[in-house]
């Protein structure tokens, strides 16, 4: 009878395997949560994409919730993102974009193009603080409470429907 | 007309080979349960016939890709008109649907092969050998045409032309690295299909052990060589000189191919002695199933790796399903047929039977290691306890100490007798080899790096104690005989296939030693004119040329090498190569193999000017790595044309019964 | 997300193609910063692509990494405080070599406790075993000696 136990043991070894296995299936291996989450926003100081004599820094972001987005003219899932983020603009959510590795020209061509949905845009020509950030490419898109605590993280294309269901719903629990 | 149809009649063909492995897999089996001779029949004939339809599918797949048939979606994504015809050859398994059909093409021949090479055998064993098998296939098969239909075509708009095969896929090392993996992979059916007959039929005796250990060593032998080939490729095409990288996909051929070693070993201890059946059994099973997790593993993008298929979750969910099937079926029968008794043969602390097992239990360890690993993210993820990362620096830290233990159990098992032995004359003989080994490994670094290094000592170590005591048992062996022809003449094929083996595992041991620690690599800056100093050999760009290749444009570096000596003098040629049809810029290597270096020139970037950045590595022995491998699969391939193994089963069964009395007795 | 997927692929593949970085030629006054920097580059992985060093990637971000990396070993930092540099912006999952901590305790325990499972299954199978070998010694000889003196009665 123990040796029958015995000779069960790799059949539920293998169940247990086969059901961590079919967990798997359902998880995303590319998504992942942003060591910053609940970090304050880094220091940085840098200067707007329109004002070059404007240098803005970490203060930025105190008093009221904030969606900050990465962007660059040269990213064209960027380009695809605009409508959903000037969508949330028109939400009188206040948006701050990040011109990530980019040139000034560029960046002021894409915005004229595009559309502008920012309150403003910090300038980040060499990516310092888009590493800061833990950003690993563009769009990333951050959303900072009142106090400059960074809460959620989203990493990629914001789909329309990721508006309603994801950054809408963040945003209004950070902002109680 | 009826060309315009290939896909279509392919697809067809794939639809009744489905139909033959289901009634391959059920009128055998039942055949074998009811005792129907009739029923039994069909085995053989059904698994020729669903070996000629997957075969013919296959044909007509790759029918369409040397006809640039780009209405079918598998070639127009993965082919181009472009493309030199033996890599529109070689595309049909550089994706996932032309793979799935090529394992399950690998996987009707295994079948086709049993029922070819099965004469001699009892015909229930045979039945419920090719039951299993079909089984197994029909799963695949199934898989082909529900989730990967490799023949879709996409009417009425058919694209002009087709994206093209990946560029890191148009080269040798994949034309033949796949399939001889399969081979491997899927050789391993037959074993599982042995055991999990063996259990249906209550029949695990040392003829058993006869049948089973060709076709292990055969599956076991393509496995090492495409285990080989997979790193070669990757070192000689994605321009690092890394030759392993603990890749989930690399770690998924491995896991197989420790387990295999293990069974080699266990099905040796229970032919020779009789034991270890249950464990033989459950490891054959455990050798199959981890197969069929490498391929759940790679195709359901659970895992993130360099190179797996794009992956689709109902892919996963299908494979999964299968896997869930086979495994979970054959871990029942076990749990209800393991034999029941087993009858208890003694064996001393020191015994060839004990360091046997001690092996066995090494390579299990090993395998749990890289599982382990391989899965970890994926368990912390499944309970929320975030994302981490385990690569080499850890399977590292484990395996190769884990290597240096098991190394120093095989080099007292060939010497060691069956059942029990003196402690004492196992020392005799072998104190002279361990203080030779100790010393060579000691000093070796000195001579050759020039100061003292623990690993290279360590790594040497292990080599050389695998390696003296077989000398030292060879020696022994074969002075006894009146010349040296006779004594070599006088053990079997399958003690030299043992030999060689065990010595492939040293070699592949040093070159990973040697290679990994006195490696140079120098990245600089070279222009026209510059030249650049590396382990003693002056590399000097002369020149640099734009050439255009068949499907692609190239800068190419022309690289004067000059030895210390001034004498050797050549020229490396590599590239950077942009392929058309996707874009997309690739490194094309330039290498000077050798026996004792490898010489190893990666282009890089364009740096300002007519400057690039150069990647110049000095690899010494690498060669070491893949040579050792070769040794081991030829070893395993020498152990199966032994004499023993190809005695008919009535000869077999005779002796059989007089052994077994024999081991009764002992 | 099977899309994201296949894109992600392909950006790393094209990434992968060029192996050697254009910002691989740098400058070391020391061969053991030097060291340190390969082992360091080696045993990071690029959070961009699916699974590379960011040695041996292309990617943007593991250039800014490199850099990083760098300027950390010559402003004489540690390899432990360059490794938590990089984990406070990218977290754990940039490290290839898990840290001992609560969650990993089983990832880097297993094999040990395995070790001393197997070493304790080999004792009890052999004395087992050697127990067995015992009893078939004295079966065996009776037989031989039952052998023996059967012979001597027929001679």
């Amino acid at each position: 009878m123990k040796r029958r136990l015995l000779l069960l043991l790799p059949l539920a070894g293998f169940i247990g395997l086969a059901i961590f296995l079919y967990m798997g299936l359902s998880m995303d291996p590319f998504g992942r949560d942003s060591a910053l989450l609940s970090e304050e926003f880094p220091p940085f100081e840098l200067s707007t994409l329109a004002e070059p004599d404007r240098r803005v820094d970490e203060s930025l972001f105190e008093g009221e919730v904030t969606v900050v987005n990465v962007w660059g003219e040269w990213c064209p899932t960027c380009k695809q993102e605009m409508p959903q983020l000037l969508d949330l603009a028109d939400r009188g959510i206040r948006l701050i974009g990040i011109d990530y590795k980019d040139t000034r020209d560029k960046g002021r061509e894409f915005l004229d193009e595009f559309g502008n949905p920012f309150e403003l845009n910090i300038f980040d020509p060499n990516g310092d603080l888009g590493f800061e950030l833990g950003v690993y490419g563009a769009p990333e898109t951050f959303i900072v409470d009142a106090d400059g605590v960074i809460r959620y993280h989203h990493t990629g294309y914001i789909k329309p429907e990721d508006v309603r269901d994801t950054i809408l719903p963040e945003v209004e629990k950070w902002q109680r | 007309m009826p060309i315009k149809m290939i896909p279509e009649i392919g697809h067809f063909a794939l639809i009744v080979a489905v139909l033959m492995a289901v009634i391959q897999t059920v009128m055998p089996l039942a055949g074998a349960a009811t005792r129907r001779p009739l029923w039994m029949a069909y085995a053989s004939p059904m698994a020729m016939g669903q070996f000629i339809f997957v075969l013919f599918a296959y044909l007509c797949l790759t029918a369409s890709y040397m006809l640039d048939d780009f209405s079918v979606v598998n070639v127009a994504n993965n082919s181009n008109s472009m493309l030199p015809w033996y890599y529109k050859f070689s595309a049909v398994w550089g994706n996932h649907e032309g793979s799935v059909l090529l394992w399950s093409l690998i996987l009707a021949g295994w079948g086709f092969a049993v029922s070819r090479c099965s004469t001699g055998l009892p015909r229930d064993m045979v039945a419920r050998v090719l039951g299993v098998m079909g089984m197994v296939s029909a799963g695949f098969l199934l898989f082909v045409l529900v989730t990967s239909n490799p023949f879709e075509r996409s009417l009425p708009r058919v694209p002009a032309d087709g994206a093209d095969l990946n560029p890191l896929l148009q080269d040798f090392g994949l034309i033949i690295h796949p399939p001889m993996l399969y081979m491997g992979y899927v050789g391993f059916s037959v074993v599982f299909a042995f055991a999990i007959a063996a259990l249906l039929g209550g029949r695990l005796d040392s003829a058993w052990t006869r049948w089973v250990r060709p076709w292990t060593n055969v599956a076991w032998a393509f496995l090492t060589v495409g285990i080989a080939l997979g790193s070669w490729w990757a070192y000689y095409e994605l321009g690092w000189g890394g030759w392993w990288f603990w890749d989930p996909v690399e770690n998924a051929s491995l896991l197989p191919w420790l387990t295999g070693t293990a069974l080699i070993h266990s099905l040796a201890v229970t032919e020779k002695r009789g034991s270890f059946k249950s464990w033989t059994v459950l490891l054959a099973i455990f050798t199959f199933s981890l197969s069929l997790l490498g391929t759940f593993l790679v195709r359901s993008g659970v895992l993130t790796s360099v190179h797996s298929f794009a992956n689709d979750p109902s892919r996963g969910l299908f494979i999964l399903v299968l896997l869930g099937i086979t495994v979970g079926l054959s871990l029942l029968v076990f749990a209800l047929r393991a034999p029941r008794v087993s009858h208890v043969v003694g064996f001393g602390l020191v015994s060839r039977d004990s360091l046997l097992l001690v092996n066995n239990i090494l390579l299990v360890i090993m395998t749990v290691t890289v599982l382990l690993g391989t899965l970890y993210p994926l368990l912390l993820d499944a309970f929320g306890l975030g994302k981490i990362s385990v690569g080499p620096p850890y399977f590292n830290a484990l395996f190769v100490p884990l290597t240096v233990l098991l190394c120093i159990f095989m080099g007292l098992g060939p010497v060691a007798r069956w059942k029990r032995m003196a402690g004492g004359e196992l020392r005799r003989r072998l104190w002279l080899a361990g203080v030779v080994a100790l010393a060579i490994a000691a000093l070796a670094p000195l001579v050759y790096g020039g100061e003292w290094n623990l690993w290279v000592s360590l790594g040497l170590v292990a080599a050389l104690w695998v390696v003296l005591p077989l000398v030292r048992d060879m020696t022994d062996k074969v002075r006894k005989a009146a010349s040296l022809w006779q004594g070599v003449r006088r053990q079997s094929l399958a003690y030299w296939g043992m030999v060689l083996g065990h010595l492939g595992m040293a070699v592949t041991i040093v070159g990973v030693t040697v290679v990994s620690n006195y490696s140079v690599e120098e990245n600089v800056r070279m222009a026209p004119g510059d030249s650049a100093d590396v382990a003693g050999y002056t590399f000097t760009m002369t020149g640099l040329e734009s050439r255009r290749g068949a499907n692609f444009l190239a800068d190419t570096a022309i690289m004067k090498v000059e030895g210390d000596d001034g004498e050797h003098l050549f020229v490396m040629e590599p590239e950077k190569r942009l392929y058309l049809a996707r874009g997309m810029p690739l490194t094309q290597v330039a290498l000077r193999p050798g026996p004792l270096r490898d010489l190893y020139v990666a282009m890089g970037e364009e740096l300002d000017g007519d400057a690039w950045a150069m990647r110049l590595q000095y690899k010494p022995m690498v060669r070491w790595l893949w040579l050792g491998a070769i040794l081991m699969a030829s070893g395993g391939l020498l152990a199966v044309v032994d004499r023993r193994y190809r005695r008919r089963s009535t000869v077999q069964s005779g002796s059989e019964s007089s052994s077994s009395a024999q081991e009764a007795t002992a | 997300m099977a899309a994201i997927g296949r894109t992600l692929m392909v950006l790393c593949l094209v990434a992968l193609a060029g192996a050697v970085n254009a910002d691989a030629v740098r400058d070391f006054d020391d061969p053991v910063v030097e060291k340190r920097y390969r082992e360091l580059t080696a045993s990071m992985r690029c959070p961009k692509c699916e699974n590379q060093a960011i040695d041996d990637s292309n990617s943007p971000v593991s250039a800014d990494m490199r850099d990083r990396v760098y300027t950390l070993l010559q402003e004489g930092r540690s390899d432990r405080e360059i490794q938590d540099f990089m984990v406070d912006r990218f977290g754990d999952y940039v490290l290839y070599n898990p840290r001992l901590e609560g969650r990993t305790l089983l990832l880097w325990g297993l094999p040990f406790a395995l070790l001393v499972v197997g070493a304790t299954v080999v004792a009890l199978i052999v004395r087992v075993r050697r127990r067995a070998s015992a009893q078939a010694l004295s079966a065996e000889e009776r037989a031989r000696l039952d052998e023996l003196i059967h012979s001597e009665r027929t001679e």
